[in-house]
């Protein structure tokens, strides 16, 4: 190839010699492996170049599915970090197979590429005065927070982790959550309880046994806004990572827009921007 | 190095890759540097602040996007003190791209943003989300001849008429634009779309219309360049589902002087730098020594046969 006029940004792992600072790599990742966690979940891992594993936990990157006979998608998907490893030069995804870009997806094989941006977005915070954090995960929101109890995990924070699913074959991780020192209860549709009014009561009672004080959550409206319930009754903080469709995902096109409470009136915020992680009193 | 620049009216652009309004803003250059554009076109803002329209803003169809994002703005104040700047520290030339609903407000914002930094001003006379029920001063040769003229006599800055595939002027259109003192044409804005969920029935936008790109709309937007290019004098810029090498070329052949691309940036956030890279290659390889040895270059099949007329 002649030289170009301008360095063009790989789409493999050279590194980029310009002055000014570049976060956001388009890489194409090869797939080391690519399984089946239940019925509906798959777990893709892939050899990342560092250039994009400067990552951290809440962050997420923008996944270009193929083009295949049966499916068409157009956009990328947004898709939460699930792990990320810089010695072993590993990135991974879990994720649940819905419509076209994840069925596109779940063709791939070992040792195909894909095509990822990232990393994007604000991460957890885990404030010095959250000694005893809470995750609560609904559905493939835990994807979200494994890397977060991770952190928690090496700052040696007290963890509780609460994952509720449809029915128990549903739930993931739990036996990472556990190898995190997490305590870690699972709740479920068909065991009837998962509902708001049973959760209340049982992280009300894990405020007064654990001494729960900040909150994290993922993939739920209604359990963020029952999590804004319990803090604010309890003066708990804490943080949710939200969903929104998503076209250019990294802050350009406004597609992905959510409404907030400010002091001085609503604002609407990019999820993919000043997101996907906010703080949790704030989301409307 | 084949020669990739460009001359818009006044203006030099080093290579006639740029982006397109709404598809670009100061976040890309996490990703490269914004410097090896031909120049930046930001987003259109309006004088007043504005939320834009409700979500799902966007939807994918096969090869192609809706948008109804409207026009969110932070206000001219903003832009002024915030957006103007950023782009200093470039040497790419800056468009700003402005939308207003009377000709006179059009006008009275135009000189407002006339400030230095800014090498020309589009005006987004086309945009299919922010009038009422889609119509736009560009659907109409004499709306767009009042309006450019009103801003014409407001500000010096050279003036990018942004023209709408959703009309049956295209000629009068850009006639009238030129006629009222534009110094250049962008073909060229969304074209007016719906989409349905044939399982759910549910109405794919929340604002039920919206504006048609990707590639699926290039084939009207090249054309509409076609057309334009020929019938006026100022120069033309392509825009419309631009992703490839070929789809510049194909802008450039059809009388383009410059091209923007749009919605590809969102599939691949590297397609501007990778298309400027392509260019220089397919020039060198097609032994051009520059860009403006395509430009307007497309010519009917000499295989063309002229059928028999019925009589
Ligand atoms: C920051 C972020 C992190 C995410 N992390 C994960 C994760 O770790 N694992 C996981 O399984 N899912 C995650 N999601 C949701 C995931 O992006 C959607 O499930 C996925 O885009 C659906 O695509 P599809 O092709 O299956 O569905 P389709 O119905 O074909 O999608 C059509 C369009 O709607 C968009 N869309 C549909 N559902 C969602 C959604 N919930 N959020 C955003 N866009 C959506 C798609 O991106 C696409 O543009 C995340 C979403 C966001 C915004
Ligand atoms: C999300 C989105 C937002 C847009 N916003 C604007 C805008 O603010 N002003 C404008 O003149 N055009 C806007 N456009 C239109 C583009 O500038 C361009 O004319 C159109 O998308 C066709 O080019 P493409 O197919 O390369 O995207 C927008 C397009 C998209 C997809
Ligand atoms: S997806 Fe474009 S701004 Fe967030």
């Amino acid at each position: 190839m002649p030289a170009s006029p301008c360095v063009v940004p790989d789409t493999t792992s050279a590194p980029l010699t310009l002055g000014r600072q570049r976060s956001i790599h388009e890489v194409e990742a090869r797939i080391k492996s690519h399984d089946w966690v239940n019925g509906q979940y798959r777990l893709i891992v892939l050899a990342a170049p560092d250039t994009v594993l400067d990552c951290r936990p809440g962050q997420f990157f923008h996944l270009l599915c193929p083009q295949t006979d049966r499916f068409q998608p157009y956009f990328r998907r947004p898709m939460s970090i699930y792990s990320y490893d810089r010695e072993k030069g590993e990135l991974a995804f879990l994720y649940k197979v819905a419509g076209a870009g994840t069925s596109a997806m779940a063709e791939l094989e070992t040792g195909d590429t894909l095509n990822i941006v990232g990393p994007i977005g604000q991460a957890f915070e885990i404030k010095p005065e959250w000694q005893r954090p809470l995750l609560l995960a609904r559905g493939v929101g835990l994807a979200t927070l494994a890397p977060l109890a991770r952190e928690c995990a090496s700052l040696g924070r007290s963890l509780t982790v609460i994952c509720s699913a449809r029915s128990p074959e549903l739930l993931m991780s739990t036996e990472l959550f556990r190898h995190y020192g997490a305590e870690v209860i699972t709740v479920t549709d068909a065991e009837g309880n998962s509902g708001v009014e049973s959760l209340t009561g049982l992280i009300e009672g894990l405020i007064a046994s654990r001494g729960i004080d900040a909150f994290f959550t993922c993939g739920s409206a209604r359990l963020t806004r029952m999590l804004q319930d319990i803090g604010s009754r309890h003066g708990i903080g804490g943080q949710v990572a939200l969903e929104q469709h998503m076209a250019c995902g990294i802050g350009m096109c406004h597609a992905c827009v959510w409404p907030f409470r400010r002091a001085d009136g609503a604002v609407n915020l990019r999820v993919c921007r000043e997101g996907p992680v906010f703080d949790l009193q704030e989301a409307m | 190095m084949a020669d990739l620049s460009t001359r818009v009216g006044a203006l030099t652009l080093k290579n006639p890759i740029m982006p397109a309004s709404g598809t670009f803003s100061e976040e890309l250059a996490d990703v490269f540097d914004l410097d090896c554009l031909g120049a930046h076109v930001t987003k259109t803002i309006t004088r007043e602040r504005r939320s834009g329209n409700p979500v799902p803003r966007v939807c994918e169809l096969n090869g192609a996007m809706l948008n109804s994002i409207g026009i969110p703005s932070k206000g001219a104040g903003w832009f002024v003190k915030n957006t103007i700047p950023f782009y200093a520290d470039y040497d790419a030339p800056l468009v700003i791209s402005i939308s207003a609903s009377t000709a006179d407000d059009f006008a009275r914002f135009a000189e407002e943003v006339s400030v230095p930094g800014v090498a020309a001003i589009e005006v987004n006379i086309s945009c299919p989300n922010i009038e009422d029920h889609g119509k736009a001063f560009a659907m109409r040769p004499g709306s767009t001849e009042d309006v450019i003229r009103k801003i014409r006599s407001a500000t010096d800055v050279p003036i990018w008429a942004k023209l709408s595939p959703n009309t049956g002027e295209v000629v009068e259109v850009a006639q009238a634009s030129e006629t009222a003192g534009a110094d250049a044409l962008v073909t060229a804005n969304t074209m007016l779309a719906m989409a349905i969920d044939s399982r759910s029935g549910e109405i794919r936008l929340g604002n039920v219309m919206g504006g048609l790109s990707g590639p699926a709309l290039k084939p009207i937007t090249l054309r509409m360049t076609y057309q334009c290019a020929k019938a006026v004098a100022i120069p033309v810029i392509g825009c419309g589902g631009i992703s490839t090498i070929d789809d510049v070329i194909e802008y450039l052949m059809a009388g383009a002087r410059a091209v923007q691309v749009g919605t590809a940036t969102f599939i691949s956030p590297n397609t501007m730098p990778r298309l400027v890279g392509e260019l220089d290659a397919t020039l060198a390889a097609r032994g051009l020594a520059s860009v403006e040895a395509l430009i307007g270059t497309a010519r009917l099949s000499g295989e063309t046969t002229t059928l028999a007329e019925y009589t």
